[in-house]
């Protein structure tokens, strides 16, 4: 290594972060080396197949494996029979999960029985021959059909007979706002749910040691949550079960949940003495879904003439499908980040999470809160046009204080929105635009907020979020280790960047070790946009440690001041002499001698800084993100075809790390709300999945995708590591609602129903020529027993108090 | 059935069943595992190889048609070190996941091969055929214009 730059006089300027670089392990993706787990094979290496359940809601009477297991190539045959009778599922409250079905099936596409032969077709031909007798029961469809009386139950727990969950908060008191205002208004929305669909099909190979320890290598984004589940499920300790997450294809929330396959090639590796790998179908990806949550929403709010809000209530009903995932956390969030947006002094929450006979829904990019923010963003559009106010310019004036509280005590620090509304009020003439427009063309505004980590765990301890070792070897070689998992984002490229920086080195300089239960420390998984954050904080605390070693050892060596010295192009030398210094390698070297072998770890767990009322939990972060967007369309009136023609998108995500990256991620947020809002929905026939095929299934091609003009508004927020914060999620947001209101500008039509399919555009149009209300969505919000709210007093714009960083 | 074929410029003779895909054969017989499968029926193109310089989705292509032909998988592309268009998608960010990237290099291999000064509208057209969920395609346009121009 020799050194890459003369040192610069100003030594305190990054010289790693901000930078546009390439990532770290793009090389290996460009030329195809990189092993993602169906690339995995291993010697003597069998193949797993899931029987999954053609009824949507059946009791198992019996299952007769014989005739499986009489086919040639069969090495193993499994019911849930021969699993121990463990429930599982990724929240604590929500243990509903089996690996393999054992009394009931609750969605077309529950797994009943698994097959591992010497090869896939053979596997898949064995499933065929399992006979599964099943008493079928009711399916329960939809959220009428699941608040209906008198239905049979599909889970045994909950909030009432198909109800998952209630919720129920009051922050102030709403009546009274809504006394102040000058105009209130109420809207109903509905947005359908939707796939990940990631390019990678999930995959899992598992591999049972002579020692008795398994090693399961899945495409998953919780390597740790997985390892916990693994260990619960098949009763073995935790130390015995090794969990590596290889580079996932593409997850967006949808490799989060522990999964069916995981757990039975776990079993079936035991039972053969093979390793076993199962690749899931397309069509399987769509049953194991964990996608976006249909949901049903009422809002309601209060403004003053000038759009100022007084009040607002809210009222979410989530269609979760049959099992619980992530669902509670899902419903909280449709609640809770309505109040980091803008100013709302006094909020009230119902939401509401039934059971369905459908594929289980999760949290998939934006968990819980593209669906609010659609119906709000939409809501307010409509508000301003009431009162006769520049949508974009209302918002503008009531975006949140920085450093302040919301009503419901969540605590904002650094707030680049009102930067990002200029900005792309500015880049897309949206002044010269907005209701000046040709017929059949149109720009919409929409504005959002999203957290940088969830700011408690899945399950309750008190240990760190996450946790960070970096090694220093005498080459001068650093490997940086940690829990993590690249599953596109490039949290990879962000552990080497901040180390490096740290370090005075460069990112290609630096091995990163991660997701691998054995060898790294535990992060907490690629989840809620926290990994750049938190594990930026342990890495930087880690390599800071080391740093200090190293500048120690080489002060002694140059018999100067360690406060004197930088780390910075490879070298270790005098602030103000700079040729006075030595390489890294020998700093390290002296570091060595002087202390013994270079290690250091890292850890971060986040501040508790949310309420202290019962649903709190749902909502605290370490720092929010906005974004804000204008969307300009065109509307075919003959074929209600909506094309989008021109994004302009500006995020505030802190500082960004490396710029690439960040765009990056705008743009792919960009891209997949585009999809959720004109094309993209996961929908049922008579129980049926109606589409579970890429045939089917719309989702935008580069031909559907627009240019997207990216702006980064960049804060310097002292909760993130050289002051970054979200960027993954929050600008698929505004996406959505944008293209509604950009509808309504060019045509007059207001579709409250997400996809904005050619079809509801027609309806509108025609509904408009007949003279009738343009209206397309929803027309009622069923009854829903609600509990009495939680009241809490409302935190609206107290200080935020930074003080309690860590707990 | 026994088939002749060129891999990535290696003469191969191997035994095919009828019904074998050419995915299939790639990945399961020969382990070579840059071509992706991302649905198996043609829609997504992760699965794309150039077949006599021609992108297909390999998904969809009978192993026993490819007798006699040329393919080349993105491992291919590579000749003294990486092909610049290789070099354009890692410093334009055009990789995220990385799961569609071997059938887009290939495909806009193919295009700027039949049409070197290709524009972004071309480019855009000859990439409708590849799925990327992550990146919004927006600087995998700009690599390969970027490439496209000599830039
Ligand atoms: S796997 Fe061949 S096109 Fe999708
Ligand atoms: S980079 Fe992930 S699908 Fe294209």
């Amino acid at each position: 290594m020799g050194p890459v730059e003369t040192p610069p006089r100003r030594a305190e300027e990054l010289a790693v972060i901000g930078k546009r670089l390439p990532k770290v392990d793009a090389w290996g993706k460009v030329i195809g080396e990189t092993k993602y787990a169906d690339d995995l094979i291993l010697p003597r290496m069998a193949h797993a197949r899931l029987l999954r359940a053609r009824h949507p809601h059946a009791r198992i009477k019996a299952i007769d494996t014989s005739r499986a297991r009489a086919l040639p190539g069969v090495l193993a045959v499994i019911t849930g029979a021969d699993f121990p009778p463990v429930k599982f599922g990724i929240l604590p409250v929500s243990q509903d999960e089996e690996a393999l079905s054992t009394e009931k099936v609750r969605y077309v596409g529950d797994a009943v029985a698994a097959v591992a032969a010497v090869d896939e077709e053979t596997a898949e031909r064995a499933t065929e021959l399992i006979e599964v007798e099943y008493e079928p029961l009711p399916p329960i469809m939809s959220i009428e059909e699941a608040l209906a009386e008198g239905t049979v139950r599909i889970q045994e727990y909950g909030d009432g007979p198909n109800i998952h969950k209630l919720v129920s908060l009051e922050f102030g008191d709403v009546e009274e706002g809504f006394r102040e205002a000058d105009l209130i208004r109420e809207d109903l929305f509905y947005f359908e749910g939707s796939n990940h669909l990631p390019m990678e099909q999930h995959a899992a190979v598992a591999r049972w040691d002579p020692d008795g320890k398994l090693t399961l290598w899945s495409s998953t984004q919780t390597p740790h949550y997985v390892h916990r589940t693994l260990a619960k499920v098949l009763e073995l300790p935790m130390s015995h079960v090794r969990v590596i997450a290889t580079p996932v294809g593409g997850g967006f929330g949808g490799k989060s949940d522990p999964f069916s396959h995981e757990l039975v090639v776990a079993r079936l590796a035991q039972l053969t003495g093979r390793p076993v790998k199962c690749t899931l179908t397309r069509e399987e990806v769509f049953y194991a879904h964990r996608g976006r949550h249909p949901v049903l929403m009422w809002v309601k709010t209060g403004v003053t003439r000038d759009g100022t809000i007084q009040a607002m209530h809210f009222r979410s009903i989530l269609d979760g499908g049959a099992y619980g995932s992530y669902g509670v956390a899902s419903t909280f969030y449709t609640g809770a980040l309505q109040t980091v947006t803008y100013k709302v002094p006094r909020y009230k929450f119902e939401g509401c999470r039934v059971f369905t006979n459908k594929p289980p829904c999760g949290p998939k990019r934006g968990h819980g809160t593209p669906q609010p923010r659609y119906a709000i963003e939409v809501h307010l559009d409509k508000i301003a046009e009431a009162l006769g106010l520049d949508p974009a310019e209302m918002r503008r004036r009531q975006v949140v204080e920085p450093f302040s509280k919301t009503a419901n005590h969540l605590t904002i620090t650094t707030c680049g929105l009102e930067e990002c509304i200029d900005r792309v009020v500015e880049a897309s003439g949206w002044r010269e635009k907005h209701r000046r427009l040709p017929p059949g063309r149109g720009v919409g505004f929409a504005a959002s907020s999203y957290i940088t980590g969830a700011g408690l765990a899945i399950y309750w301890n008190e240990m760190p979020h996450t946790g960070v070792i970096v090694k220093i070897d005498r080459g001068g070689g650093v490997a940086a280790f940690c829990g993590s998992i690249d599953i596109g984002q490039g949290s990879d490229s962000v552990l080497a960047s901040v180390v490096a920086e740290v370090l005075g080195i460069l990112p290609e300089d630096i091995r990163v070790v991660t997701a691998d239960t054995d060898l790294t420390p535990v992060d907490l998984g690629s989840y809620s946009s926290r990994v750049t954050l938190m594990m930026g904080n342990a890495a930087k605390e880690a390599a800071e440690k080391l740093r200090g070693l190293l500048l120690d050892a080489a002060a002694k060596k140059l018999e100067v001041s360690p406060a004197g010295l930088v780390a910075r192009g490879r070298r270790v030398y005098l602030r103000d002499d700079p040729e006075r210094g030595m390489s890294f390698a020998e700093a390290a070297q002296l570091a060595e001698a002087a202390y013994g072998t270079l290690a250091a770890a890292g850890s971060y767990r986040p501040p508790r800084r949310g309420g202290k009322f019962k649903g709190a939990g749902v909502g605290p972060t370490p720092a929010y993100s906005y974004t804000a967007c204008v969307a300009e369309v065109a509307v075919d009136p003959e074929t209600g075809e909506v094309r989008p023609l021109e994004i302009w998108i500006a995020h505030d995500g802190g500082r960004a790390l490396n710029p690439l990256l960040v765009e990056g991620q705008v743009e792919g947020s960009v891209y997949m709300g585009l999809g959720e809002a004109l094309m993209e929905e996961q929908i049922f026939r008579k129980g049926l999945h109606k589409i579970p095929s890429m045939l089917e299934y719309k989702s935008p091609t580069t031909l559907e995708t627009p240019e997207i003009r990216t702006i980064l508004v960049e804060t310097n927020d002292p909760e993130g590591p050289f002051g970054a914060k979200e960027a993954g999620q929050v600008p698929l947001l505004p996406l959505i609602p944008a293209i509604a209101n950009a509808v309504y500008d060019a045509v007059g039509v207001r579709v409250d129903e997400i996809p904005i399919t050619p079809e509801k555009v027609l309806k509108g149009l025609d509904q408009k020529g007949k003279g009738q209300e343009p209206r397309v969505g929803p027309e009622r919000f069923p009854r829903v027993s609600f509990p009495e709210p939680i009241r809490v007093e409302s935190a609206f714009g107290q200080p935020a108090d930074l003080s309690l960083k860590r707990e | 059935m026994r088939i002749n074929l060129t891999i990535n410029g290696r003469q191969r003779e191997l035994e095919v069943s009828p019904h074998q895909t050419l995915l299939q054969l790639l990945r399961d017989t020969l382990g070579i595992h840059d071509a992706k499968e991302g649905c198996g029926e043609g829609v997504c193109g992760a699965c794309t190889v150039l077949l006599d310089g021609r992108p297909v989705s390999s998904c969809l292509v009978l192993a026993p048609t490819a007798h006699g032909r040329q393919i080349l998988t993105v491992r291919g592309l590579e000749e003294d070190g990486l092909h610049p268009l290789q070099e354009a998608f890692v410093r334009h960010g055009a990789v995220q996941c990385g799961f569609c990237t071997p059938g887009i290099l290939l495909t806009a291999c193919a295009l700027l091969e039949r049409d070197p000064g290709a524009d972004r509208e071309a480019i855009r057209r000859a990439l409708g055929g590849n799925l990327c969920r992550c990146t919004g395609y927006a600087k995998i346009l700009d690599a390969v214009e970027a490439y496209a121009r000599g830039l």
